[in-house]
């Protein structure tokens, strides 16, 4: 792993294709400590694939995942959030019956260290263990504005408050990387705005490595230290955001041949 | 008095309360309508013990006959006097070690639990190849399950006595009994469902992807809940044995998961008291149902008695909930005492206040 220096997550030419269409091809990427990193491409370009292989939905054909320097290829996907990875979705998926507050707990779920028969006949110890997970929960909600919301169901939320839950749900599970997937998606330019600063504030906060999808460019380029793109499930350019600007493989894979001032 | 001295209180006034009930009633009803109150008490046991698998885990099973059944034989096989055993396989003799010993009345809460155990390791044989599958196909494979248990019983002879079933198990399923168990099998749930583990079977409820993406082992707690739901039939199956002092195969036929889908589905899936509500009510109902069975006289219009027309009620009622209830009486939601404080109790109570980490209340 010497060419990959002081990666913190790292795919290693990761392969994956469906039947006969190749997803994801030789997809070689890293990321350091404390990075902010985009990741862009057009519709159906594997974006969201290489999140699925990072987290383990999908096992790739081929290539490696390293987690601190761990191989976590082919790990489930509740093994690899125990290791420090977690991650939000594109089309979000909040446990639509449970309150906010109890979305949030579920992912405190996998550090209680009571058994079942504890919890069933709420033993001291379980009960103070749920206390703690509550008390970190509620002052997690209330770190991300979301504390008047903690005992709403989640499915009646609007939309950009879901968002922020799904975040804040991600973030409970005590994660050392972020996955965020398409974070603005349906948002309205100035919820885009207060979303940015929200991604910002959550990464000094919680001292967060943060990977994120986006489509929104003002977005990616407004606060991404680094940005990878992706085109048919090939690593087609990679720098920071004022470097992509102007990669001309970039332009011709958004706007096609011709249009070159793009800016 | 805080909020949660005062409900433990309540609870136990409630029991109390309760208890007392079922000893005038034992002392001054006559024994039909106590046989009546006791089958309702162990329908409850087993709709909550089905509405954690279906309700709050999310998952489809159609077993639960097979897991009572489970649990019905073992206690026939513990608690049948060794004189009785004798005289019952005369087709083929009782295997060891059921065939050396049986268990005296003191014993009968022990063979409860065992029971139990067989219906907890019935679902853990299921459940461990079953539950990696979703939906419509842990549906087909659990229904299988109960298929081949009502085979087995009728086939293993040396065991159940095939269809000829078992007669003179102990009535030991007295009210005290069947009401213990269904308080046990009440407070364990609802602890269970409000507990974090409940959380999680809640979550994979919802939504599995992400559940799982939120450090949830799925496999873990679905084959929790149906462990555990295993467990709760078949205590109910033992106690139905001992209730009507005979088990053959017919008795846990698919029917009875029929019967506990109506009333876990009417009660409101994932709803605890809509199920002890509805179980019992079902169990009254069953008997009061009777007259439809038999012929009527209307007049000019002369209709014939026809078996099973009581299930045709039961399948009507479940239409028309179907239509204007389409998520049960309860819904998702729980009878609470924030809900009877707000609507009997002091004004200064708020009733609709939500507690946090636990289910909705009214």
């Amino acid at each position: 792993m010497s060419w990959k220096n002081g990666a913190f997550l790292a795919l290693d030419k990761v392969s994956l294709n469906f039947g006969g269409l190749l997803a994801v091809s030789d997809f070689d990427f890293i990321l350091r400590q404390g990075e902010l990193v985009g990741l862009i491409g057009p519709n159906g370009a594997g974006k969201t694939t290489v999140f699925n292989i990072i987290t383990g939905q999908y096992e790739p054909v081929r290539g490696r995942v390293f987690f601190k320097g761990q191989d976590i290829t082919g790990w489930r996907p509740d093994r690899v959030t125990c290791a420090g990875i977690a991650r939000t979705f594109q089309n979000m998926r909040l446990f639509g019956g449970l309150t906010v507050l109890d979305n949030v707990l579920v992912s405190r779920h996998s550090k209680l260290k009571s058994s079942v028969l504890a919890a069933a006949f709420n033993f001291p110890g379980y009960i103070k263990e749920e206390r703690e997970a509550k008390i970190k929960a509620m002052g997690l909600l209330d770190r991300l504005g979301l504390a008047d919301l903690a005992h709403m169901r989640a499915g009646n939320l609007p939309y950009g408050q879901q968002r922020r839950v799904e975040i804040a749900r991600a973030l409970a599970a005590d994660p050392k990387v972020l996955l965020l997937d398409e974070p603005a998606a349906g948002m309205n330019p100035e919820e885009t705005i207060r979303l940015m600063e929200f991604i910002s504030g959550v990464r000094n906060e919680f001292g967060l490595t943060i990977f994120l999808i986006e489509h929104d460019m003002k977005l990616v380029m407004g606060i991404c230290e680094r940005i990878h793109v992706i085109d048919y499930g090939i690593s087609i350019a990679e720098g920071t955001p004022k470097e992509i600007q102007d990669d001309p493989k970039v332009i011709s894979a958004y706007l096609g041949e011709e249009a070159c001032d793009y800016s | 008095m805080s909020d949660k001295s005062r409900k433990t209180f309540l609870m136990i006034i409630f029991l109390c309360v309760l208890f007392i009930l079922v000893w005038v009633s034992d002392k001054f009803l006559d024994e039909y309508t106590m046989r009546v109150i006791r089958t309702g008490l162990i329908y409850i046991i087993a709709a909550i013990s089905y509405n954690l698998i279906n309700g709050i885990a999310g998952q489809f099973s159609l077993g639960p006959n097979g897991f009572m059944a489970l649990g019905g034989y073992m206690v026939a096989l513990l608690m049948l006097p060794l004189e009785q055993k004798k005289f019952v396989w005369f087709l083929k003799p009782l295997i060891w070690p059921f065939n050396s010993f049986s268990f005296t009345k003191a014993f009968f809460p022990l063979a409860i639990f065992f029971g139990g155990m067989a219906g907890a390791l019935g679902a853990l044989v299921v459940g461990f190849p079953t539950l990696r599958l979703r939906g419509d196909y842990l549906a087909i494979a659990t229904f299988g399950f109960s298929q081949i248990i009502i085979v087995l019983a009728n086939n293993l002879i040396s065991v159940t006595n095939g269809a000829l079933g078992i007669k003179g198990v102990p009535e030991y399923a007295n009210i005290y009994w069947c009401l213990a168990w269904a308080i046990i099998t009440v407070l364990f749930t609802t602890n269970l469902a409000n507990s974090s583990y409940g959380r999680a079977m809640k979550s994979i409820r919802d939504d599995e992807i992400a559940a799982e993406s939120m450090g949830i082992s799925i496999f873990k707690h679905k084959l929790l809940a149906f462990v555990v739901s295993g467990f709760f039939a078949g205590v109910s199956g033992g106690l139905m044995t001992s209730l009507i002092t005979t088990i053959s195969p017919s008795l846990f036929s698919f029917t009875m998961t029929f019967n506990l889908l109506i009333i876990i589905v009417l009660g409101g899936l994932g709803s605890i008291t809509g199920s002890v509500i509805t179980a019992f009510a079902f169990a009254i109902l069953s008997e009061l149902l009777r007259f439809v069975e038999s012929p009527i006289n209307l007049g000019p219009i002369y209709i014939p008695g026809i078996a099973g027309m009581r299930m045709l009620v039961f399948s009507f009622l479940l239409v028309v909930l179907m239509i204007f209830y389409r998520r049960g009486i309860f819904g998702e939601k729980e009878l609470s005492w924030d809900w009877v404080l707000s609507r009997f109790g002091s004004k200064n109570h708020q009733g609709v206040k939500v507690c946090p980490g636990k289910t909705e209340h009214f």
